[in-house]
């Protein structure tokens, strides 16, 4: 019946799998009372779950998505508190490229329907929090993607079979009681279980969860605020002006993302109490263990600071508990607060998931991320996948995959490594002639929005084929697990690779880093390796790194030790086309690796090279000899023979006054064939 | 000095980098108070001391390059200090502002001199002031002519002058010369000038560069004459110098009897040829004055020596007058008969390699500039950038025009890359077809950028640039396979106009269409018509042929017949169904072809090679289809049309089969002068024309050339084959096998971190503290990490001023914002 009822909710798609799905259950034997089954479970309707959904259904996969709000996107339904989102919406970029034009949108999820772009949703560059609602209810809705909502995953266990794809089924049981059994359960629930401190005291703190957003509320009071992330600021900027002052406590120093280029600190929307702290106002930063704290309550209702140390040994009456000031009179936190209240973030809801699950661990994020291999494939369960904000723990404070704009496409990854490994359908690829290789790679790292976003995270690869007359180029796979390449792309990778990522400078990003020092840019090509804003590293490998190597990899590298690496110099306007400052260099680097050369030639040069030399460089070999070469203009020709690139043969042979003799000494390039006529080594 | 090496990166950085350590290890500028340096101060040692306050800048160009002068200093036996002025002890030295101090250069405790910082402003500039102060009386600075007239003067009979000109104080070159006069100044008198009027009035215009005369005075016994002057041409460098004033030392001529093959002199030393006069008694005296002025005219480029060729005891050929012995060990003597002085000075400058003994400051120029473009597409279109091109007679399509416009009309699109060469250089002959077209084609010319248009042109799966498609009548559309270029789309184009194959409705129609009538306007584009004849009831031939067809189209123009009376055509042209009739409207003839069992494959093949002429004339364009062919080629070439003989003759050949295993044809050196570099490579210098090349390209790659005293008939010819067949004759040259390797290297960025990584904790930045002993300063300064990690990348920065690349700097400027993320 629910089976039915649910049906209905999905829409004709989803009926017809029913009725085709029904068969099938019925044809198991002794196990009348099966749960019914699917191939994908995604948990959760947050936009997330809904871009799994979305590549599920384009790829014609049984799967369901379980919601228990009745409508996608709850999480955005109650937060930012203040409803102001600080992921950018930049409806104008100058551009038309669709594709470059992501790299400046964070918050449109990956669709073929240029309709379900944010811009359509927000003319607001920090748009507000209740279009993303609007937008994840139109994107469910218009891509008719397969929801279940109001669907409660109360428990989610094993279910050990060896015909199942991973050794075992996950079993969903939802608030009903109805279980769901799946073969791969994609877990896109986020985080959302607010971080609680426990100190004495904690019980006068309010959390950001549900304190008053009302600036009214706090005309005249002394505030503190524990945490010192965006969401502790965005409080403090909603009553800026109305309190005597705010403090604000954490236990480490203010993050800028500014400085630390990840949009997960301290954004510049919300620093205004920054300004007012270092202009001498009466708002202030402090840094202490919070941990270590307590908080009692005076006679007048007001609170105090004090040390748990100091708790614990006292007699606990209130206003006879020892306050710091009392032996240090200039202590910081001396005065009484009207309001305590708690922004110290959120955790994966860790309570659903049986232990078998073995979801977490005593890691290093174990309580607020569950453990994810960086094929985000959970590390302790074959089959689930950790998507979204809860599979930040791979790139935390580092790339963006925590956020839409990041982790649309490591979503997009894990959906290809499914389809790979579930229905033999390889890693997308395009195959070209080696002689599009720096064209390929040009291409991809100026539009590219993926490798943009998910930098040193997500990285392009470049297969070779035998004797590189050929490549096969990979978009934005899970760069950490190159080792694995093959197993999980379906694609070889026997005559060497490239991959293609972007980096910022060494050590130029961090919290106390001056990202403003003078000199920071850095123009000439050769010393493109000490860029230090965003800008594409090209790695070459003769070999397939294996999983040691990836492991014990160089501190500070994104990838084991190449054969040769090389840095597309950073650019202003991250337009990397210049014809000598980035391809040059860029060709040169290529040709070195591969040993060859990679110029691009007039037909009539390739003509003179095919009647004069046995060998043909692979451009002319893969355009003029197959009846594709480029002729080119006369007024082409005559720039040529200006720059000595390209030779005026109407006059060779003709007496001249030189003789027709090249100067002695002047040396060919190395490795060519030594032969005068070339007019490609003319300006050698 | 580092800052060039870096440029070179590949070889230069291990090099550099060693440097960097050596000198930071040994010697380092040490750092005292003013109390503390007075006192170490020795009588007679000359010191340079630059005092700062000790709260200046922790690093200053000035500094760094102060530092690398502590080595170079040190040799010549003068020390060097940074000398901290702290509150406890002041010193007069210590300036009372921090931008106004000062460097020092003591004598003892007695001041020489004192130097603002700004006029020490590199190594180069220090070394040269500091030897220009010490060497006050050695060199001799002078402004006018009348000076140098008086030093010449005063030294005639005395001394030899060393007169250098260099453009400013501080350069290069400057300290060059100071250095070569720390070493000679006892020996020669140096003078130094910058006045350019100086240099001119001696009688050089070549103000740009320095220059060192050496002046002949000493053997100037009569005062009124003028000293003798030698002008160094190669580049003021210290090992130049030295080499040249090595040179000047050397005896002018040598007399020896031995055999030339085992002299050995100073020049040989030098890396300087020996050029031996051969001389006999009879004719001494004037040989050797004829050596004599050999030997001025090569002074400083080779060693002259007269060779007496009575009392040698070994032989030298019986003519020669003059033996040529380079430099290089291993290279025999040469032994030439010359006529005139003129002609051995040009044979021994033209033959003289000389090892440019350059320093680091030179190899800029030496290595190859890996940020020159050699890529000539790339290059042209760069060139061709600010052309305003008519691009409006093409339609721009996006992604919301595109689907609409090829529904609409018929249509070619070329998708292309703004950014990429290859397709802007299309784009030109895209546009110039456009012009030809413009108001005459139905055909809609459209482009989409696909640098704008990603997602469309990967709909339109097109993910290389550049792509032509047409499409037509909604059909799936044709990608273009074509050449590049005006011509060959133009005729994709015009033959597209018409289906293929043409559907012939009756026999008048079908000999219209064979005799060219028919589509007159299109038989310029195609040689060939092709006629498919068949039966009404011959369907799967039909549906063969039309595949076929549709295969080719844009390529061939293809026609079917198959009504009732195809047999009057079939008997007319002695053609069994099913059938092919070719019609070759240049020759006039019509062949027929059986089409019996020939799938769609099949009749492609039989077409494509129906349109390969037996002796074509190569072009540009058609040269890749003779050379799917495997065979090597039978190549006349010729300047202008081919002679009608020599064609004849060939044809005959060819008539007679000789010519099966070789695809004969001809070029036209007018219509494709490319050819001339061709015959430049097989010949050296252009051989006379016509001329007759076999080229093996695919199994060995040699030339034979057909002699050119042979006329070119058919016996001579037939003789000429069988001779190579047999391997009687000898090729000219083979053509080089090499694959294509990178012309220039990249930069190894992975050396490069490694060996900024290996640098950082040997390196030591200057700065300004109190006295500290070393071991407690090294310390501190691996403590400041901030301070290590910036040290490389301003010293990088720093350097690239010194390439006064004054474009790129005033780019930079522009770049000091950069973007949010």
């Amino acid at each position: 019946m629910r089976l039915a009822a649910a049906a209905r909710l999905w829409g004709p798609p989803g009926l017809l799998l029913t009725f085709a799905l029904h068969p099938a259950l019925c044809l198991r034997p002794g196990r009348t009372a099966a749960p019914p089954h699917r191939d994908y479970c995604v948990l959760g309707a947050g936009p997330a779950g809904l871009q799994m959904a979305y590549f599920l259904q384009r790829a014609g996969r049984d799967y369901a998505v379980f919601e228990r709000a009745p409508r996608p996107g709850s999480f955005f339904a109650r937060y930012p508190r203040h409803r102001r989102l600080i992921s950018i919406n930049k409806r104008h970029t100058g551009k038309a490229n669709a594709e470059f034009n992501l790299r400046h949108d964070w918050n449109s999820l990956l669709s073929h329907d240029p309709q379900l772009l944010f811009r359509h949703y927000s003319r607001a560059y920090f748009p507000d929090a209740g279009d993303m609602v609007r937008y994840l209810g139109d994107f469910a809705d218009r891509l008719r993607l397969r929801v279940l909502y109001n669907t409660t995953i109360a428990h989610v266990t094993l279910d050990k079979d060896r015909q199942a794809w991973n050794g075992h089924y996950f079993i969903l049981t939802d608030q009903t009681g109805q279980a769901h059994r799946c073969s791969v359960l994609l877990v896109a629930t986020g985080l959302w279980v607010p971080n609680q401190v426990d100190f004495p005291g904690s019980e006068h703190v309010e959390g950001y969860e549900s304190v008053s957003v009302d600036p009214r509320d706090f005309e005249g009071q002394n505030v503190l605020i524990l945490g010192r992330g965006n969401s502790a600021f965005e409080t403090a900027e909603n009553i800026l002006g109305v309190t005597n002052f705010i403090h604000m406590l954490s236990r480490s120093r203010v993050r800028l993302s500014w400085a630390t280029h990840y949009v997960g600190d301290l954004r510049a929307i919300n620093n205004g109490l920054l300004d007012t702290y270092q202009l001498k106002s009466l708002d202030g930063l402090l840094e202490s263990d919070l941990t270590d704290l307590a908080v009692v309550k005076d006679h007048e209702g007001k609170f105090r600071i004090t040390l748990k140390f100091f708790l614990e040994e006292s007699n606990q009456s209130a206003d006879a508990i020892t306050l710091p000031q009392d032996d240090n009179d200039n202590f910081a936190m001396r005065v009484a607060y009207d309001r305590v209240i708690r922004c110290l973030g959120w955790k994966f809801d860790f309570s659903i998931f049986n232990k078998s699950l073995r979801l977490s661990s005593s890691g290093e994020f174990s309580k607020k991320y569950p453990l994810v291999k960086a094929s985000y494939e959970s590390k302790g369960s074959r089959g689930l996948f950790v998507l979204g904000t809860a599979s930040h723990s791979v790139d935390y404070r580092k790339s963006a995959g925590g956020f839409i704009h990041g982790f649309r496409y490591t979503v997009r990854a894990v959906h290809r490594l499914l389809e790979h490994r579930h229905h033999r359908v390889p890693w997308p690829s395009t195959e070209h002639p080696i002689s599009q290789l720096t064209n390929s790679i040009v291409r991809r790292v100026n539009e590219a929005s993926g490798l943009y976003q998910m930098f040193s995270v997500l990285a392009d690869i470049i297969l070779l084929k035998e004797n590189a007359t050929a490549f096969e180029y990979l978009e934005e796979f899970p760069m950490q697990m190159l080792a694995q390449l093959e197993t999980i792309t379906g694609r070889k990778a026997q005559h060497g690779l490239f991959v293609i990522n972007m980096e910022y400078g060494r050590n130029f990003s961090g919290p106390d880093k001056d990202v403003f020092f003078y000199d920071r840019s850095v123009g000439h090509t050769e010393d493109a390796w000490q860029s230090n804003f965003l800008h594409p590293v090209i790695y070459y490998y003769r070999h397939l790194p294996t999983e040691q190597e990836v492991r014990f990899r160089p501190a500070d590298w994104a990838l084991p030790r190449p054969t040769a690496i090389h840095h597309i110099v950073e650019d202003f306007l991250t337009d990397w086309t210049a014809p000598v400052g980035h391809i040059l260099p860029l060709r040169r680097f290529l040709e070195n690796c591969l040993d060859t050369d990679l110029r691009s030639f007039y037909a009539e040069s390739c003509f003179l090279f095919a009647l004069t030399h046995q060998k043909l460089p692979p451009f002319c070999q893969q355009g003029y000899l197959r009846m594709q070469g480029l002729m080119g203009t006369e007024s082409l020709r005559r720039h040529g023979i200006e720059s000595g690139l390209l030779r005026d043969y109407a006059t060779v042979g003709r007496p001249r006054e030189d003789g027709g003799q090249r100067p002695v000494g002047s040396s060919p390039a190395p490795g060519l064939p030594v032969q005068p006529l070339d007019g490609n080594k003319e300006e050698l | 000095m580092m800052s060039s090496s870096f440029n070179i990166f590949r070889v230069g950085i291990s090099f550099v980098i060693m440097c960097i350590f050596y000198k930071s290890a040994v010697d380092s500028l040490s750092e005292l108070s003013p109390q503390k340096y007075f006192s170490t101060l020795q009588p007679g040692k000359a010191s340079l001391a630059y005092f700062c306050q000790a709260d200046s800048p922790r690093t200053s160009i000035f500094l760094e390059e102060l530092n690398e002068a502590v080595t170079p200093l040190q040799d010549y036996g003068i020390s060097v200090a940074k000398v901290n002025c702290v509150k406890e002890e002041t010193s007069r030295y210590c300036g009372k502002e921090k931008d106004l101090m000062k460097a020092y250069l003591f004598r003892g405790n007695i001041l020489l001199r004192e130097f603002p910082t700004d006029v020490l402003f590199d190594v180069n500039a220090i070394v040269a002031h500091v030897l220009f102060a010490l060497l006050f009386n050695e060199v001799k600075y002078i402004t006018t002519l009348e000076d140098l007239q008086n030093i010449e003067n005063a030294l005639k009979g005395k001394a030899n002058i060393a007169f250098a000109y260099v453009r400013a104080i501080g350069t290069p070159e400057h300290r060059a010369v100071m250095e070569a006069a720390f070493v000679y100044g006892t020996t020669y008198q140096f003078v130094l000038t910058t006045e350019t009027a100086l240099l001119e009035s001696i009688g050089n215009e070549d103000i740009e560069n320095a220059h060192l005369y050496f002046f002949h005075c000493k053997q100037v016994l009569d005062l009124t004459l003028q000293c003798r002057r030698t002008l160094m041409e190669q580049p003021l460098t210290t090992l130049n110098i030295h080499q040249f004033i090595k040179t000047m030392e050397a005896p002018l001529l040598t007399e020896v009897t031995e055999d030339p093959q085992q002299v050995s002199t100073i020049h040989l030393q030098l890396g300087l040829p020996l050029v031996f006069i051969v001389s006999q008694q009879a004719t001494y005296e004037a040989d050797r004055r004829t050596a004599e002025w050999v030997a001025w005219r090569l002074l400083g480029k080779a060693g002259v020596l007269l060779l007496l060729r009575d009392s040698l005891e070994v032989d030298i050929p019986q003519h020669a007058n003059v033996v040529f012995r380079r430099a290089e060990e291993g290279v025999p003597a040469e032994f030439l008969v010359l006529d005139d002085i003129d002609s051995l000075i040009s044979h021994v400058e033209s033959n003289v390699h000389v090892e440019e003994i350059q320093e680091d400051e030179d190899e800029d120029t030496k290595s190859p500039n890996m940020d020159v473009q050699d890529d000539e597409v790339a290059e042209t279109v760069y060139r061709d950038r600010k052309r305003p091109l008519p691009l409006e007679l093409t339609v721009e399509l996006t992604e919301e025009t595109f689907n609409t416009t090829v529904v609409a009309s018929d249509s070619i699109v070329l998708f292309y890359a703004g950014w990429q060469a290859v397709s802007m250089a299309f784009l030109q002959s895209y546009i110039d077809l456009a012009i030809k077209l413009k108001g005459t084609s139905t055909m809609l010319l459209t482009r989409v950028n696909c640098a704008d248009w990603s997602d469309l042109c990967t709909k339109q799966n097109v993910t290389e640039f550049p792509v032509v498609k047409m499409y037509k009548e909604g059909k799936n559309p044709v990608s273009y396979a074509g050449m590049l270029g005006t011509e060959d789309l133009l005729k994709f184009i015009q033959l597209s106009r018409i289906s293929c194959p043409v559907n012939i409705t009756s026999v008048q129609e079908a000999e219209e269409y064979l005799s060219g009538e028919l589509y007159k306007d299109l038989i310029s584009y195609s040689s060939v018509s092709v006629l498919g004849l068949f039966s009404p009831n011959m369907t799967t031939a039909k549906e063969d042929f039309t595949e076929a067809g549709n295969y080719l189209k844009g390529y061939v123009i293809t026609g079917i017949y198959s009504e009732e009376d195809v047999l009057i055509l079939s008997d007319k042209y002695a053609a069994t169904l099913p059938a092919l009739l070719l019609s070759r409207h240049k020759e006039g003839k019509i062949e027929s072809i059986p089409l019996a069992n020939s799938h769609a494959q099949d009749i492609i093949q039989i077409i494509t090679n129906a349109l390969l002429e037996t002796f074509p004339e190569i072009t540009v364009e058609n040269l890749p289809i003779y050379l799917r062919l495997q065979k090597p080629l039978l190549i006349l070439f010729s300047d202008g049309s081919i002679n009608p003989q020599y064609k004849k003759a060939i044809l005959m050949l060819v008539k007679e089969k000789h010519l099966d295993s070789l695809t004969p044809c001809w070029l036209n050196l007018k219509n494709t002068p490319v050819g001339r570099g061709i015959l430049q490579s097989y010949f050296d210098t252009m051989p006379p024309l016509p001329l007759l090349v076999v080229v093996n390209l695919h199994s060995g790659g040699q030339v034979f050339a057909f002699p050119s005293d042979q006329p070119i008939t058919e016996q001579n010819l037939l003789l000429w084959l069988k001779k190579l067949e047999a391997g009687l004759e000898n090729h000219i040259t083979i053509l080089p096998a090499q694959e294509w390797k990178p012309p220039l290297p990249a930069y190894d960025f992975l050396s490069m971190m490694d060996a900024a990584a290996s640098q950082h904790p040997t390196r030591k930045d200057p700065e300004c503290t109190k006295e500290t002993d070393v071991q407690e300063n090294d310390k501190k300064q691996h403590e400041d990490k901030s301070a290590i990690i910036k040290e490389p990348i301003e010293t990088l920065r720093i350097k690239h001023w010194n390439r006064s690349n004054w474009f790129k700097e005033g780019e930079k400027s522009f770049r000091h914002d950069n973007k949010e993320l």
